[in-house]
């Protein structure tokens, strides 16, 4: 038991990207609720404070990435700038995380502007992918978030994302807003 | 009344409005209407006088108060009311409930630890480690990173001076039969094997074709290990079904 936790352990730090319980049940041969057990504990383990290094569960699998805290330290490490997402780019990846899949027409009733360039922005950044086209006049692409976002953001799948509940506490008025029909325009 | 306001700091005029209304300590259940149409209309013109590009989007949405504003001073109209609902505010003011829940949503998303900025992983994937597994998490890719990938190679490209032009005559089936044999020996080629180093543009975008072509008549499979790594062509076809494309460069026998 003590062995195959440091194989997993070895597997994550090798693999990079995140794996996921399937592949790591395969690689190992063991089953998964033993693994999910074995995870827990060496989360455990590693979420400790005094690591540098965590443990998460991101976009499906598990990964190991820097202590949040020490970015300040390790940006030295950057050779250039990375380029920050802009309050215009959020706001979009924002309505399409929640109201995926969307088309380009609903996103821009939704912000009240041109969003093209944005969103073309995005999906060089890969945060984004198309799923096909809609079946209404014109048939405009459908656009969802990518895999890649989930590991931008950490987040473990999509419902992972703040709920609307969340974010309706900041603002109580928000409670009763419900989702918008995008309809004419 | 002053207002001092840069259109460029508000990513559009749901934001413009929801600071006017905010900075006013508005109501947005029940915006006072005339007020922020004079508002609205003070900073667009302001802008103009600037000489700034207005953007139309910031008209339109002056055009839409105005609208509301001339609805709300008329008497109720039954059938208009039926029609319309019966306050004219009343879709303003789900659009801004809307646009400020996400609003809300994106500054939340900045505040989440975010990968090269706040988090890092190692660098230096064993892309080729991964590469032995063909079952691996493999993400097919869509056409927008298939296109994108051949505009960087084309981007390497270096401009050709001709003296003489010559044309040469390209046949996509020539190309794709051209794929097909190199299908044949390798069940997976690397996208970017796939272009000499020596071919000319032209050349490069009649391999292009040729490659969209298979993808779509389902001869190859497009994939990437992982995100901005070498993307990988897979043979799918039978090497009967590629000896067939070979001959007749792209077309199939129905069967």
């Amino acid at each position: 038991m003590t062995e195959l936790k440091a194989v997993i352990e070895a597997f994550l730090f090798v693999a990079g990207d995140p794996l996921s319980l399937d592949k790591l049940a395969d690689l190992t041969e063991t089953d998964k609720t033993a693994i999910k057990d074995l995870i827990a504990l060496l989360t455990q383990e590693y979420n400790r404070s005094g690591r540098g290094i965590h443990l998460v569960e991101v976009a499906g699998g598990y990964q190991f990435r820097s202590d949040p805290t020490l970015a300040p330290w390790l940006r030295r490490l950057q050779k250039e700038r990375v380029q920050r997402l802009s309050a215009a780019a959020l706001e979009t990846l924002a309505i399409i995380a929640y109201r995926q899949p969307v088309t380009r027409a609903e996103i821009e009733y939704l912000r009240g502007v041109d969003s093209g360039g944005v969103m073309k922005t995005l999906l060089e950044r890969n945060l984004l992918r198309i799923l096909g086209k809609k079946d209404v006049p014109g048939r405009p692409l459908l656009y969802a978030t990518s895999r890649y976002f989930l590991e931008l953001f950490g987040l473990k799948d999509l419902n992972d994302l703040p709920t609307l509940k969340e974010f309706a506490g900041l603002d109580p008025e928000l409670a009763e807003a419900l989702p918008l029909e995008p309809s004419d325009h | 009344m002053t207002v001092d306001i840069n259109l460029e700091n508000f990513s559009g005029p749901l934001d413009l409005l929801l600071h006017l209304i905010k900075s006013q300590e508005m109501d947005i259940y029940d915006i006072r209407i005339v007020k922020i149409t004079e508002q609205y209309l003070t900073i667009i013109d302001q802008m103009k006088q600037l000489d700034l590009d207005v953007a139309g989007e910031f008209l339109v949405m002056a055009a839409q108060l105005i609208h509301i504003k001339s609805r709300m001073l008329l008497p109720v109209n039954e059938e208009l009311a039926e029609e319309e609902g019966e306050d004219p505010r009343a879709e303003l003011v789900k659009r801004l409930l809307e646009y400020q829940r996400y609003k809300q949503a994106a500054a939340l998303f900045e505040q989440l630890p975010q990968l090269e900025r706040d988090v890092f992983l190692p660098h230096g994937v064993f892309e080729d480690l991964l590469l032995e597994s063909p079952q691996d998490a493999e993400m097919s890719i869509s056409i927008y990173q298939l296109a994108s990938a051949f505009h960087q190679l084309m981007s390497h490209v270096k401009i050709e001076v001709f003296h003489e032009v010559v044309r040469e005559n390209l046949a996509v089936s020539d190309y794709i039969a051209r794929i097909c044999r190199q299908l044949i020996d390798h069940s997976r080629i690397s996208f970017r094997d796939l272009f000499h180093t020596g071919y000319q543009r032209s050349e490069l975008v009649v391999t292009f074709l040729a490659l969209l072509e298979l993808t779509r008549l389902r001869m190859v499979g497009i994939e990437q290990v992982t995100t901005f790594s070498d993307i990988w062509l897979m043979r799918v076809a039978t090497e009967d079904q590629l000896h067939r494309l070979q001959l007749t460069g792209g077309i199939l026998d129905d069967d």
